[in-house]
């Protein structure tokens, strides 16, 4: 079944490759920062501000729009690049990123900056801000779905179990929950640092709708996403199998680049493959 | 004699009706909170969170986020201490309406233990930027306080007690309360008794009998502790020479801290004394015997007083 024409996947791909080098050149300049993270969870986030999401830049607290929640906050800079290329602010604005009297803060902020839903960058809280969105969806007889990205290490956290139990009790088929899941986190591999597997068998016994995926896979996660806007009756969690560092070489499955920005050589190396990469997918469009 | 709770439970019913967009949300302790009054009569608008506090928390300022007015309750040492990261980024960083109001604040909770008796709750909350810190002292204080929380945008936290308290104020004397407002309760000129919560109610009683041993002592009604009334505490700095606080709380970072920093910082030259919780956990009792064992009540108050007098 597909639901996308090669023409939508190829823009959006391309998209994915201009916002993974947003991301290069804000972290660069801002000598701080995510990448590894940034770049794993792009794809997913493509998908939904540049295809799925019903959503306006021009209408921000549209109370009807689709919510997406970083709940991962530290890859900030994958949001704040698809927020820009949305047109909820400058691309301009990106160079801004981390700098003192500017909107685009090393963490997301709803107070500052147009289209974030929720403050985060303290880990394990985005999925009950979820769950208290969605209640009011629900209250309010609203249709909108609220997505939310987790990171595989951030499931750690007491409180996403929490949220993935009330979620789950309240029937909230209106929440979508995706992992990032690169198996990387700052101390090393998840399963070394904190077993998360069986990461199926955890949601499932929750009472989540799980699926599983190439999370750097446009088809997938556009079918996935297709997927549990019909999935009705229980929540839905989307596993994004993912490559930290996801597409610039030196970066992918380095856990080095989890917290550590590109230095000059790092960062003309990278743009030189995206770019590469971006003129072989606009020469097949 | 009335539990604020209960002024909480039904305040939130009359409320529940005229703001459509009121929520409420608890933590397993709607029948201690009084929230279950609001469950009853608003079913489809109470969330029971479970033994989950942080979910609730960040759930709150979700529901918040969608244009409610949410009030979240459990007792004040799960809905300060154990969440204090949620409400720190979810509420205060993001100015989210949310409402916490705490129960059980203090050691007069009683034989529970000091588990369970929250003496840091205020402190807690005041250093966060955005927080509006309050604490009520009688029924009547309490269902105007919850009026003002709902009708006042921002993030606010409200502690109460657990026990029944004496009726301070006639519900006509609240009408003009406003918030960051503190009440003069009996005015004096020899020295300035300043508390808050479940205290106010042995300092007037103090004042009493200060009174018939010559001391006129002026009592203000602190409900709310941050943005703390400034103004009033310079003026009876001023007028007389004089400050003792009150709190059941710890003596340090709650209302006689906000006091202190206040005369300190304004070049008052004047006699002061935090009553509270010397920092240390108290222990299980009577809260009668404990009030009395760490230093909070009438007899302690005029004790003070008056050495404070004679210094």
């Amino acid at each position: 079944m597909k639901h996308y024409d090669e023409k939508t996947i190829r823009k959006l791909e391309i998209m994915a490759v201009k916002i993974r080098k947003h991301i290069i050149e804000m972290l660069y300049r801002a000598e701080s920062g995510h990448p590894g993270g940034s770049l794993s969870a792009v794809d997913a986030i493509v998908a939904l501000y540049f295809a799925h999401m019903n959503h306006n830049p021009k209408k921000p607290h549209d109370p009807n729009r689709d919510r997406f929640i970083l709940s991962k906050g530290h890859a900030a800079p994958a949001l704040y690049g698809a927020l820009a290329e949305s047109g909820y602010f400058t691309v301009k604005e990106l160079k801004n990123l981390r700098n003192i009297n500017c909107m685009l803060q090393g963490h997301p902020v709803c107070l500052y900056t147009p289209g974030v839903e929720a403050s985060t960058g303290s880990l394990g809280h985005g999925l009950s801000f979820a769950n208290g969105v969605a209640l009011a969806g629900k209250l309010d007889k609203k249709n909108y779905k609220v997505y939310v990205m987790l990171g595989d290490g951030e499931t750690d956290e007491g409180q996403i179990w929490e949220a993935a139990a009330s979620i789950s009790h309240y029937k909230l088929d209106n929440i979508t929950a995706f992992i990032d899941r690169n198996f990387l986190q700052i101390d090393g591999n998840t399963e070394e640092v904190m077993r998360l597997e069986s990461v199926r068998e955890r949601w499932n016994s929750f009472g989540w709708h799980v699926i599983e995926i190439d999370g750097h896979d446009m088809v997938q996660i556009l079918e996935a996403l297709y997927e549990v806007d019909n999935h009705k009756k229980t929540p839905s969690v989307i596993i994004l199998d993912t490559i930290k560092g996801k597409g610039v070489s030196f970066m992918e499955n380095n856990i080095d680049f989890h917290g550590v920005p590109p230095n000059e050589v790092e960062y003309n190396l990278a743009m030189e493959e995206l770019d590469a990469l971006q003129k072989k997918l606009e020469a097949s469009n | 004699m009335k539990n604020p709770r209960n002024s909480y439970g039904e305040k939130l019913i009359e409320l529940g009706k005229k703001h459509l967009n009121l929520v409420v949300l608890d933590a397993d302790l709607s029948k201690s909170t009084k929230t279950i009054m609001f469950a009853k009569n608003y079913p489809e608008r109470f969330f029971e969170m479970g033994i989950a506090e942080a979910n609730m928390i960040s759930t709150a300022a979700g529901l918040a986020s969608c244009g409610k007015i949410v009030f979240a309750s459990t007792f004040a040492v799960f809905a300060t201490g154990r969440v204090y990261d949620q409400i720190r980024m979810d509420v205060a960083y993001s100015r989210a309406n949310v409402k916490i109001f705490a129960t059980h604040g203090g050691i007069s909770v009683g034989k529970d233990g000091a588990s369970h008796q929250m003496i840091e709750d205020i402190a807690l909350m005041r250093v966060l930027p955005n927080m509006t810190v309050l604490a009520p002292s009688d029924a009547t204080q309490t269902g105007k306080i919850v009026e003002l929380m709902t009708e006042n945008y921002g993030p606010m936290y409200a502690r109460v007690g657990r026990a029944n308290v004496p009726i301070i104020y006639k519900m006509e004397e609240m009408e003009n309360i406003e918030l960051g407002k503190g009440i003069i309760v009996e005015d004096g000129s020899d020295i300035t008794l300043i508390s808050c919560g479940t205290m106010v109610d042995p300092v007037i009683d103090a004042q009493k009998r200060l009174r018939k041993l010559g001391i006129q002592a002026r009592v203000i009604d602190m409900h709310t502790i941050k943005p703390l009334d400034e103004k009033l505490v310079i003026k009876c700095a001023k007028e007389t020479g004089a400050i003792i606080t009150t709190e059941e709380h710890s003596i340090i970072g709650g209302l006689g801290s906000a006091v202190a920093e206040t005369i300190a910082e304004n070049n008052l030259s004047v006699k002061f004394k935090r009553m509270g919780i010397k920092d240390i956990f108290c222990e299980s009792g009577d809260p009668k015997a404990l009030l009395e064992k760490y230093g909070l009540n009438e007899k302690h108050i005029i004790k003070n007083a008056r050495d404070l007098m004679k210094l």
